[in-house]
């Protein structure tokens, strides 16, 4: 160890190493680099799209790949490049949005069914499992279909069909931690339950959740495209992902890569969030603390 | 003068899959202010069971009856709110496992801190202070430093000495230590124990020492109560019980203690036969019966009472002493 080393602060110590593990992971450092690419993409939309997505060029449709348009153009001489980074904004903030909305209507539902189970806890899990005997795309057209078709509709129903599993996780990982034996210390010492399950429960589970959140992007992801796809998410001329997909239908021949690139985009962003999951469950294993 | 804790006539049940479980039957006994009381017995005679049931820290699968009176007011019937502000401030308690007795994602001072801040009301900035001063009277050094350190950063000895600090950062009246040396080897232990020893002087807290190790008792208690299958088996000051031990189940105890010299030749080291049992209902006969020495008819149906054998030294035994009662 040097003499630098010595000098950091713990956490700055322990965060060092997380770093140094988590960069012997090529893939998980693919899948953080390109996650942030495509979170930037979507930010930077309107500066970086070399064209109005919108704009229609009936003396340029359906033009292949290369030239004036990189990725070619569609049916309406609409600029794929620019529709693909515009759709990203939408499938990234359906992503996080949803998940975000999973968590935190979930982390207090299982923190409450696996803290103080009695009758909470059947409860809660009775309801998750109802919702889990749903698969979650038939789940969230449903609810989708239900709420009306529109981004921030396609959202709700991508977060609620979410939600079961983040109370799965959550409950499980306190059903654990119950257990320790520092929580019978603070109870020891007085401390309320609400300081329990905020101090001493939660901090200890946010690496699960976590990793559970990095799983659950690239599915609303997928989600979203799914229901723009079936017209339930996005509506037209609106780009998206799944949009720009349930348009190429009718070209697959004429226009091959109408479906290519978005169907590249919804695959390699997708496989990036479970890349970065996947590295960071690696790396914040507790049992691996020493490696 | 009324004792600081007094427990009377307690008796724990647990209700399990398997059946009733008698964890603790009819023990009483009282804690002086700044008196160091040991409970001895081996693993599953109740000791832990009867610290936990004073605060209230049993699984809502027992059902603890009889009485602990803190300062007038039966611990027993107290709502939790009440309990809370009991818990940490008045009475205090170290557990066993210093390794995992602190939460892995503060830093120590914080987590000590925190005990300030609740019951004290402190700011932050004076419970960091104070939490440096706690630090240097348990003995860790370099303190300022210690309290930046996560708890992995420590060694079972340091974790425990921050446990203590913790304990008794609010001035408790009383420290309840579940087997505080267990986890230690045995030159941390008499830090440990040097530690304890020094609060008890300084802050005059009294001690309620959870131990099977009778080194640790002699060490440090002043009273000692024996405790075998949740009962009272035998009560004295330190002294008296090791000169003058009158239940077969101390003996044993004291008999089972490994000494220099004592191993050459043909003595070899006394064991006790047998196990703790596992009670289902009250014992309605001397629960060491089964592996006494001494028992015959009379102890296998029923149950002695506790009776002062010497002066101040309480025992419950049919034929106690060093040649069994000849009475």
């Amino acid at each position: 160890m040097t003499t630098a080393e010595i000098a950091l602060t713990p956490g700055a110590r322990r965060r060092a190493r997380l770093r140094r593990r988590f960069l012997k992971r090529p893939p998980a450092v693919f899948g953080l680099v390109f996650s942030v690419l495509m979170v930037v993409v979507a930010l930077l939309a309107p500066v970086l799209a070399p064209f109005d997505p919108a704009q229609q060029d009936f003396a340029a449709t359906l033009q292949q790949p290369g030239g004036a348009h990189l990725l070619g153009t569609d049916e309406l001489g609409r600029d794929v490049l620019s529709r693909i980074i515009f759709g990203a904004r939408a499938s990234i903030q359906v992503g996080v949005l949803a998940t975000l909305l999973a968590i935190v209507v979930a982390v207090p539902l299982g923190l409450i069914a696996g803290y103080y189970r009695g009758w909470w806890d059947p409860i809660i899990m009775r309801f998750t499992d109802v919702l889990l005997s749903f698969p979650f795309l038939i789940l969230a057209v449903g609810l989708a279909a239900i709420l009306g078709p529109s981004l921030m509709n396609a959202t709700l129903a991508l977060g609620i069909s979410q939600i079961p599993q983040v109370i799965r996780v959550m409950r499980g990982e306190v059903l654990g931690l119950r257990e320790e034996d520092y929580v019978a210390a603070a109870v020891a010492d007085g401390a309320t339950d609400r300081v329990i399950l905020g101090r001493y429960i939660l901090p200890n589970a946010l690496s699960p959740l976590l990793v559970q959140a990095t799983v659950a992007i690239p599915i609303a992801i997928i989600g979203e495209s799914l229901l723009s796809f079936l017209g339930l998410g996005v509506q037209p001329p609106t780009p998206s992902w799944g949009v720009m997909l349930a348009g190429a239908q009718s070209y697959i021949t004429q226009g091959p890569w109408l479906a290519l690139f978005p169907g590249l985009a919804i695959f390699l962003t997708t496989m990036s969030f479970n890349l970065l999951g996947d590295g960071l469950r690696d790396v914040l294993d507790p049992k691996m603390t020493l490696v | 003068m009324s004792a600081l804790l007094d427990v009377r006539d307690l008796s724990v049940r647990f209700v399990t899959e398997d059946g009733p479980v008698q964890a603790v039957s009819d023990v009483s006994f009282q804690l002086e202010e700044k008196q160091v009381l040991a409970l001895v017995g081996e693993s599953g005679c109740g000791k832990s069971v009867t610290a936990m049931s004073i605060l209230g820290l049993l699984p809502t699968s027992a059902d603890p009856s009889g009485s602990v009176s803190f300062d007038g007011h039966n611990m027993l019937g107290m709502s939790s709110g009440q309990m809370q502000q009991i818990r940490g401030k008045e009475i205090s308690m170290v557990f066993q496992e210093p390794m995992t007795s602190l939460n892995p994602v503060f830093r120590v001072g914080r987590q000590v801190g925190e005990v300030l801040r609740r019951h004290e009301g402190m700011s932050r900035d004076a419970a960091a202070k104070r939490v440096v001063e706690l630090f240097e009277l348990v003995g860790i050094p370099a303190p300022a430093r210690r309290v930046k350190e996560y708890p992995h950063q420590l060694s079972g000895g340091m974790r425990q000495r921050v446990m203590i600090a913790m304990a008794v950062a609010c001035n408790p009246k009383i420290l309840i230590a579940d087997e505080p040396t267990t986890a230690l080897d045995v030159t941390i232990q008499a830090g440990i124990l040097d530690v304890m020893r020094d609060l008890r002087d300084q802050l005059g807290t009294a001690v309620l020492l959870i131990t099977h190790d009778l080194g640790v008792v002699a060490d440090i208690a002043e009273r000692v109560v024996v405790m075998y299958a949740g009962r009272k088996v035998e009560e004295a000051d330190a002294g008296e019980l090791f000169a003058h031990p009158q239940h077969p189940y101390t003996m044993g105890l004291l008999g089972a203690i490994p000494r220099v010299g004592s191993m050459r030749g043909e003595s070899r080291l006394q064991e006790i036969p047998g196990l703790v049992p596992s009670l289902s209902a009250p014992p309605d006969h001397c629960v060491f019966a089964p592996r006494c020495p001494r028992a015959d008819d009379r102890t296998r149906s029923e149950l002695p009472a506790l009776t002062e054998e010497r002066p101040d030294h309480f025992v419950a035994c049919f034929y106690p002493g060093e040649r069994g009662g000849a009475k």
